[in-house]
């Protein structure tokens, strides 16, 4: 097999032909309000990797536009053919990853770091140290990351919170407990950025679960869901991802596999697609993709949480995976409204991407700027005293948005677990 | 194409704005019509009229062909580039230029979306009618080259009853505006209205003007579902003749009743023969009077089932199905060849049971939906493009679709243009006298031919078929 003809057949022909070409998608593409050129528009990549599945294009001529698409996924949602846009752009990506690889220290932070249960638990520590150390101080005095790296991995640092010390990560429980006879029993997926900068709002999920009636276990031995590897075309290692989770998964018992990030959320959903042709683990990714659930997703369908009244007025941005990959959009604003004493309103254009796209804010820092900054003006726009967030990324890329545009003593950013987990009312049941 | 050429188109609109990479060319290669595809030599995104009228300067002196275009959603070939040259793409030109609440007009560039400026008008009380079924993508510059529809048509009419004022380039650069304000206006020509439908064929549109009405108090929806197409038809029929003009009344037959319930989930019965979603809009009482009247017409044609929708949530979810059938088609199999053949609406059952006969001789699938009120029907066949034989039994299918039409008095198109996927049928219609008129109005706009040359005008006519009942 030449290596040319490599990338037409990781493509699938038939999934690149459900698309009518209507156009339907263009309006809810954030790259196409941008750019303004077809090529910048969910239909017009599929085009182009029907050329490059054709022949008629190699895949490098089109890696300026499959680098360009953050992968929100709105298309899909906007969609009405059905259109598997976001299997295609792996695919498309997959491809183009055999014939121009990742950087190396790209390929080191996904596939060393992120990748393994044990980078992931190092870089927590590395992050605390850094912040303690001085190291943070340092890099921040004299401007190193984006010196270093750039402008966008500068914004993201700027926007990590302080993280607990190992010792206080090590004080988690094994088990969540409820008050009374457990209702489900919950197998809890604590994701990689969620455990390296917001382990405390895995913590607080749980909590809450808890709360509802659930009793939550921290399953030992899971890894990253291996988005970030399947965005970044590494195929291979998004499926390392996926068994190393179904496997650990079946080492206890659950009624639900339940998350806190819509990223990871809608990755682990696919890991039935993902492994359909493979014998071994056909059924058992399709069982465990069929337990997963979202935080919110769940939540909604318990009893009430006992909550007391909190003053506030919230707003909430969608998690494009949780939006448009998982379709949950109703359940987070209904727990929110649930709030005593607490005023929701919408976010104008809330279901539209804030510009993280996990790594995209680090690898197109002025495109993901100039999104966030439609977005916090739109924010500005709603009063709110606090941004519900309801995905990591997402959660980083908003308080960096806040912090720049001089609004952080006003306006905070939070997971809608933290904001439950607060309200919860300690005598309730 | 030659690098000096290019030079001049990047000295104009600026490097970001002239695009000639294979991935681009490739990206505007196509529109929303299957089997249609070429590769331009060049896209420019201009900002300005000015921009548009150098760029028309330099393809008029070279004899470049100029291939006007919106956002592509156009359904007859009519914005892809067949003749290659330079795709002139109006997207950056999206401004509302004015909402005259005292004239009751709006300005707008033509690469403003439709949608948007449904939005800008009813914000302040008023209302655009034209409503495409792809409004939320399509631009208003196409709908006014396309002649576009909509839902909506029977009441309100369609966009050429809108547009009242124009500004267009012509192919040699030259500045052309016509019409304005005036709700009366006879000073010569109406040069408006011969560019409407035009199809990018005599000039580019650079900015449109259209007259908006008062936006109507209420709106009440009902969708009456039937065990076949004849009580469907003589439903429509009699709630017209009852001088009831809803504001739409739109049908779909029993296969495209299963597609849409299949994507939008919203509880069709998928064994309905037929169903018409009726729609009426004014003063409150006239709504309730209107649609309680067309319910019960329906229940006593045999309607098995009549709802009213509830709230405007119902309401919505009813009329989004119908909006999103086109493409809600595409599920069913890879290429969807959307026609839209008109008929006087008292033909209607003919034609639909015409259409119904016509694929099974054919061994096709064709799912029929449209808008039973003024006669535009979508004969949407479900096939796949690769398949070049039953490709060439469609083909043959439609030919005998049209000539039907024509014999039941009917027309080739009502909404989607006739850009390249019917020229080769435009004779049927027009008759020799009408074909030469047509090309002297051409020749006049544009004398070297380069504005969308391949559309409207074919290379030849297809062979007259006449067909039995």
């Amino acid at each position: 097999m030449s290596a040319n003809l490599a990338p037409q057949l990781m493509l699938d022909e038939d999934a690149l032909y459900k698309c009518a070409h209507c156009g339907f998608c263009l309006p809810a593409c954030p790259t196409y309000r941008l750019k303004k050129v077809e090529s910048a528009t969910p239909r017009g990549r599929i085009s182009l990797l029907r050329a490059v599945q054709s022949g008629n294009l190699e895949i490098e001529q089109i890696a300026d536009q499959l680098d360009l698409c953050l992968g929100c996924r709105a298309c899909e949602t906007a969609c009405p053919s059905g259109v598997p846009y976001g299997e295609i752009l792996e695919q498309g990506r997959a491809a183009l990853t055999k014939v121009r690889p990742l950087p190396p220290i790209y390929r080191f932070a996904y596939n060393r770091i992120l990748g393994t249960p044990g980078g992931i638990k190092f870089a927590g520590w590395a992050l605390w140290f850094y912040q303690v150390s001085g190291l943070r101080w340092l890099a921040r005095r004299f401007n190193l990351v984006e010196r270093l790296v750039n402008q966008g991995l500068a914004g993201m640092e700027r926007a990590v919170p302080d993280v607990p010390s190992p010792i206080r990560r090590s004080r988690r429980p094994k088990v969540y407990h409820p008050k009374g006879k457990p209702k489900l029993k919950i197998a809890f997926f604590t994701g990689c950025v969620s455990e390296i900068v917001f382990p405390e709002t895995n913590d607080n999920a749980m909590k809450v679960l808890a709360a509802a009636g659930c009793e939550v276990v921290v399953v030992p031995g899971q890894g990253c869901c291996g988005a970030v590897h399947s965005h970044a075309g590494e195929h291979d290692v998004a499926l390392e991802q996926a068994k190393r989770n179904i496997a650990a998964f079946e080492q206890v018992e659950y009624d639900y596999i339940v998350n806190a990030a819509g990223g990871c959320g809608a990755a682990l959903r696919e890991y039935g697609r993902m492994l359909a042709d493979d014998p071994e683990w056909a059924e058992r990714a399709r069982r465990f993709s069929d337990a997963c659930r979202d935080f919110s997703e769940l939540l909604a369908t318990l009893d009430p949480l006992p909550l007391r009244p909190v003053r506030g007025t919230f707003t909430y941005q969608d998690s494009c995976h949780l939006r448009n990959g998982q379709k949950v959009t109703a359940q987070p604003r209904q727990l929110l409204r649930s709030i005593p004493g607490a005023h929701f309103v919408e976010l104008p254009e809330a279901d539209r991407c804030c510009g993280s796209a996990g790594t995209y804010a680090i690898t197109h820092p002025e495109v993901s700027d100039s999104i966030l900054h439609d977005k916090v003006e739109r924010l500005k726009g709603t009063g709110a005293d606090t941004l519900v967030v309801a995905n990591p990324p997402c959660h980083l890329e908003m308080i960096e948005g806040v912090q720049r545009a001089g609004l952080a003593g006003q306006i905070q950013v939070r997971h809608i677990a933290d904001v439950l987990a607060e309200a919860l009312d300690p005598q309730g049941n | 194409m030659n690098s000096d050429i290019l030079k001049e188109l990047r000295s104009i609109v600026g490097a970001d704005w002239c695009l000639d990479s294979p991935a681009d060319l490739t990206a505007y290669s196509y529109d929303a019509t299957p089997r249609y595809q070429n590769l331009p030599d060049a896209v420019v995104l201009p900002a300005s009229t000015e921009e548009v009228s150098a760029i028309m300067k330099v393809a008029y002196k070279h004899r470049i062909p100029v291939i006007p275009r919106g956002s592509g959603s156009g359904l007859s070939a009519g914005s892809v580039p067949l003749k290659v040259g330079i795709v002139l793409a109006l997207n950056r030109m999206d401004k509302i230029k004015e909402i005259d609440q005292e004239n009751m007009t709006a300005t707008f560039e033509p690469g403003v979306i439709t949608a948007h400026l449904h939005q800008a008008v009813e914000a302040v009380g008023l209302f655009y009618p034209p409503d495409p079924g792809s409004m939320a993508t399509s631009t208003l510059g196409g709908n006014i080259a396309e002649g576009a529809g909509g839902l909506r048509g029977l009441k309100y009419g369609v966009t050429k009853d809108y547009i009242i004022g124009l500004e267009a380039v012509l192919p040699d650069g030259q500045i052309l505006r016509c019409g304005g304000k005036n709700a009366k206006d006879v000073t010569g020509y109406d040069l408006v209205k011969l560019l409407v439908g035009s199809e990018g064929t005599l000039a580019v549109i650079t900015e449109g003007m259209a007259k908006l009405v008062p936006l109507p108090e209420a709106k009440r929806t009902a969708l009456a579902l039937f065990p076949d197409l004849p009580s469907a038809a003589r439903s429509v029929s009699r709630i017209i003749a009852n001088r009831i003009i809803p504001v739409t009344m739109e049908f779909m037959d029993n296969p495209t009743i299963q597609v849409v319930e299949e994507y939008a989930k919203i509880g069709l019965p998928v064994e309905a023969g037929a169903l018409l979603l009726m729609q009426q809009d004014g003063p409150e009482s006239v709504c309730e009077q209107d649609i309680a009247k067309m319910a019960a017409i329906c229940r006593e044609e045999g309607a098995f089932d009549v709802q009213l929708a509830k709230d405007a949530a119902e309401e919505a979810a009813l009329m989004t199905a119908r909006r999103t059938a086109l493409s809600a088609m595409a599920r069913k199999r890879p290429t969807t060849i959307l026609e839209d053949v008109t008929v006087p609406r008292s033909h209607i059952a003919e034609m639909v049971e015409f259409i119904g006969r016509t694929a099974k001789k054919y061994g096709i699938q064709i799912c029929t939906f449209g808008h039973a009120g003024d006669g535009n029907l979508h004969p949407a066949c479900l096939t796949d493009e690769r398949d070049e034989e039953e490709m060439e039994r469609i083909d043959q299918a439609y030919d005998e679709i049209y000539a039907y039409a024509l014999q039941l008095g009917g027309t080739l198109t009502g909404e989607h243009g006739v850009g390249a996927s019917k020229a080769p049928y435009l004779e049927w219609r027009m008759g020799p006298v009408g074909m030469d008129v047509m090309k002297r109005i051409k020749l006049a706009f544009d004398p070297y031919n380069i504005l969308n040359p391949g559309k409207l005008f074919g290379h030849q006519t297809r062979r007259r078929v006449v067909v039995r009942s």
